[in-house]
């Protein structure tokens, strides 16, 4: 590896921790493209946005429960209700959209659901423009359960939790990744063990003869859309607790990184999904240290057009074979 | 309300059941729209809409001209070009805003002060036109082997990329930033016939109508041409079309890079009578209303895209912040009682509705006045012909940010509701939505009728999709398993 000047361990480290957290959430968003893509093979344009709402929701919550100054509640409680709040509105969002954008497309030509996802993708950054304004609305989230508030004193979250060459790690990083990772393992469980995962399989692997093994296949889309859009409810408050700033258009470059993970990890596969978030996130965060912050959104979109081009399947994905 | 789901019953011939299906199509407003569409001639819709675009310059203003007129104009070039690619070959191009905009930036660094080239329209814009339609080819040479989401993904990022780049990297070429970061380029020459510069509008928009006019033609000839027919059969069935031994990838790449020139065509004009780019002109709502022009029209037809275009066009500026809003107002209002006058059927039951409307307006007024006189205390923006109406009647309440959001979402859930339920209760729903759309038009929507039109084209795309996913003069497709 050869690095510009000399090798510096430290930023490359604090590169490294951050690439890790954004890639945690680029992977939460990335499961619910691929959950819906591998049960339907449509791309839910709308994910990102309802990742934004999530954030929202989390926001709403944190100002309901006397907002990032003066909580009412510890702690630890209120970043768990933010979590189940945004989560629960996230998902009812998920399944709303698919019962009235999608599902009356069922049957449609493929390009119809797409320019449809894309209305309500569009509807929705602009009715959140409408509601919540367009100003930055911040979490305020270093600051969450400090002692002394009013003078900006670091609350726990920001507490360096490990030390590693000079570099922080921070407490809200920590709780990021650990919240990712146990998400994950919920899911992969429930896809492999629970009676409703082996629906969702059956129903990705060939939705007619499906229904015609007496699964539900309506309902089991729902659940697939509700469990995806809480998944991307969840990764909106990680980045409201994160990067403190949340608005109406962050859901756009988050969906399409997002999408980018899911691709290169291998639609329809979630361990593809995670590794797809991380090599994202790192992508990102590195051409941010590294080239400059103007370049990393590029680079981003660069790694999904060579992997498009180069192995279309993503790295964990199986080969789709196209049956006449 | 559509016939299409159950119509093939048991015992049902196939060719007897699409045949009703077909005469079911041609009922109400949209099949008498598309009855006159086929009867009409195609020479003989080109001379009326030239006739009627020629006579505008007479009778509008110079700044409606340039509103009215010349927007809708590119609006029909953008949306000709985009139904090549997604009308006739039925790739979902989501980049296509991004060729639009390398045109204009391409055009105007061909003729402006950055690097003080100005080189006349005649070189340049043939110029720009080739050079998009390459880099359309290119783009394109991903659909060779993507399928198509996967296309519409790229190409999406293919856009975004697009707007990165131009805004924030900005690279350095010759000691300038290429193209300007977020200020854009300014002072971009008009365009010149043979030397004689365009300057005012009228001359302007005489200009572009000529080429368009001529766009549509090459287009009405090139889709009765062999690859036309080719392009179609690409769209129904790709895999039957390459079966039948279609060339199908250079078909694709062809209409990649065709709708691709057409977009640089409309970004030199776009450019030129604008005289600055900013990468703001070449984000998502953009592509947002081609889509909506070329879908409403109806995909795949060149009358549908010209009429498309009026509409979208004439809304959007309706819609505009700095138009006065009773115009806006009065256009929605007659927008929704046309609605409900072409889809309440029978008569009585639309008079039921409006007069329920009517009634609960007033009830809900007079109770709320009762409450609390600051219920009812707001401001009826801008006045106009229907403020002394509006404001006996809507429930604009002092402070209203809170009130206006609640009213927004409770009517957003209505409206989701009415599509579930039917007859009576269809009937009785409809009243109250009605009164909350006025509300909510009264309390946020004409205080930002910028968000306003984009929330509504968002709806109209869904709405569009789940009703009409053929619009208003496209063929429906089937698909068929």
């Amino acid at each position: 590896m050869s690095f510009p000047l000399a090798f510096n361990a430290e930023l490359f480290i604090q590169l490294l921790v951050s690439g890790i957290t954004l890639g945690s959430l680029y992977g939460l968003i990335a499961l619910g493209y691929s959950m819906v893509y591998g049960i339907l093979k449509l791309l839910n344009f709308a994910h990102g946005d309802v990742y934004m709402i999530g954030a929202f929701v989390g926001y709403g919550t944190l100002q309901l429960l006397g907002g990032p100054l003066s909580p009412n509640i510890a702690i630890a409680p209120l970043i768990v209700l933010m979590f189940l709040a945004a989560m629960l509105a996230s998902g009812l969002l998920g399944v709303v959209i698919e019962r009235f954008a999608y599902r009356p497309l069922r049957d449609a030509p493929r390009i119809a659901p797409l320019i449809s996802a894309l209305g309500v993708s569009f509807f929705l950054q602009n009715s959140a423009l409408l509601l919540f304004g367009a100003q930055f609305r911040s979490y305020d989230s270093f600051v969450l359960g400090s002692k002394n508030p009013e003078f900006f004193e670091p609350g726990p979250l920001t507490d360096p939790l490990f030390v590693v060459k000079n570099v922080n790690i921070q407490l809200v990083q920590v709780i990021v990744v650990a919240t990712t990772a146990s998400l994950m393992v919920a899911l992969t469980l429930l896809v492999a063990k629970a009676r409703i995962g082996k629906a969702m399989r059956a129903t990705s692997y060939d939705r007619e003869a499906a229904a015609m093994m007496g699964i539900d296949t309506d309902r089991v889309i729902a659940t697939t859309f509700f469990i995806g859009s809480l998944l991307a409810g969840a990764a909106g408050v990680m980045f409201g607790l994160l990067f403190s700033q949340v608005f109406h258009f962050m859901g756009f470059l988050a969906g399409l990184k997002g999408f980018t993970a899911a691709v290169v990890g291998g639609i329809g596969s979630i361990p593809g999904a995670m590794l797809g978030g991380l090599l994202v996130g790192l992508a990102e965060s590195f051409a941010a240290g590294y080239l400059g912050g103007r370049w990393s959104d590029l680079t981003v979109f660069g790694i999904l057009i060579f992997v498009l081009l180069v192995r279309p399947t993503g790295l964990l994905g199986t080969r789709a074979i196209q049956k006449v | 309300m559509e016939a299409g789901g159950d119509r093939q019953g048991i015992g049902v011939d196939d060719w007897v059941a699409s045949h009703e299906h077909r005469l079911a199509e041609r009922a109400g407003f949209a099949g008498l729209a598309r009855k006159i569409d086929d009867r009409v001639p195609a020479w003989a819709r080109l001379t009326l809409f030239a006739a009627f675009a020629a006579s505008l310059p007479l009778w509008m203003g110079r700044g409606d001209l340039f509103a009215y007129g010349i927007f809708t104009l590119i609006y029909i070039l953008l949306g000709l070009g985009l139904n090549v690619v997604v009308g006739y070959a039925g790739l979902l191009d989501l980049g296509y805003v991004a060729l639009f905009g390398f045109g204009a930036y391409f055009y105007a660094l061909l003729s402006s002060e950055q690097y003080g080239i100005h080189w006349p329209s005649a070189i340049s814009i043939p110029v720009v036109v080739a050079s998009t339609a390459l880099l359309g080819l290119i783009l394109g040479i991903p659909s060779r082997r993507l399928l198509g989401d996967y296309l519409a993904i790229v190409t999406l990022f293919f856009g975004q990329a697009f707007v990165v780049f131009v805004n924030a990297a900005n690279p350095t070429v010759a000691g300038v930033g290429l193209t300007g970061g977020p200020n854009g380029i300014a002072d971009i020459d008009p365009n010149d016939i043979f030397g004689y510069e365009l300057i005012s509008r009228t001359q302007q928009y005489y200009f572009i109508l000529v080429v368009v006019l001529l766009v549509l033609t090459g287009l009405h000839f090139l889709s009765e041409s062999r690859t036309g027919r080719a392009w179609r059969a690409l769209r129904e069935d790709p895999l039957a079309a390459e079966a039948m031994s279609m060339p199908v990838n250079r078909l694709k790449l062809k209409a990649f890079a065709f709708g691709a020139g057409i977009a640089g065509l409309a970004g030199c004009i776009f450019a030129a009578v604008l005289t600055a780019v900013t990468s703001g002109n070449f984000g998502l709502p953009i592509l947002i209303t081609i889509y909506a022009v070329v879908i409403l029209g109806g995909i795949g037809s060149l009358t549908g895209v010209v009429i498309g275009a009026i509409v979208i066009n004439v809304s959007f500026q309706f819609l505009a912040p700095e138009n006065p809003q009773q115009n806006a107002r009065v256009l929605f209002y007659l927008v929704i009682v046309l609605l409900l006058a072409f889809g309440v059927r029978p008569w009585w039951r639309l008079g039921v509705v409006l007069g329920g409307v009517a009634a609960l307006g007033f009830a809900a007024h007079a109770v709320a006045g009762a409450i609390s006189s600051s219920w009812t205390a707001g401001p009826v923006v801008e006045g106009g012909r229907l403020a002394g109406v509006i404001s006996d009647w809507v429930i604009i309440p002092a402070g209203h940010e809170r009130f206006a959001n609640a009213a927004y979402i409770t009517l957003v859930v209505l409206i989701l509701t009415l599509t579930r339920v039917h007859g009576w209760w269809r009937t009785g729903l409809l009243v109250p939505t009605l009164y909350l759309t006025a509300v909510v038009w009264e309390t946020s929507f004409v205080e930002q009728p910028a968000v306003a039109r984009w929330i509504l084209f968002g709806a109209l795309l869904v709405f569009l999709m789940t009703v009409r996913p053929q619009g208003l003069l496209g063929t429906p497709r089937v698909e068929i398993v």
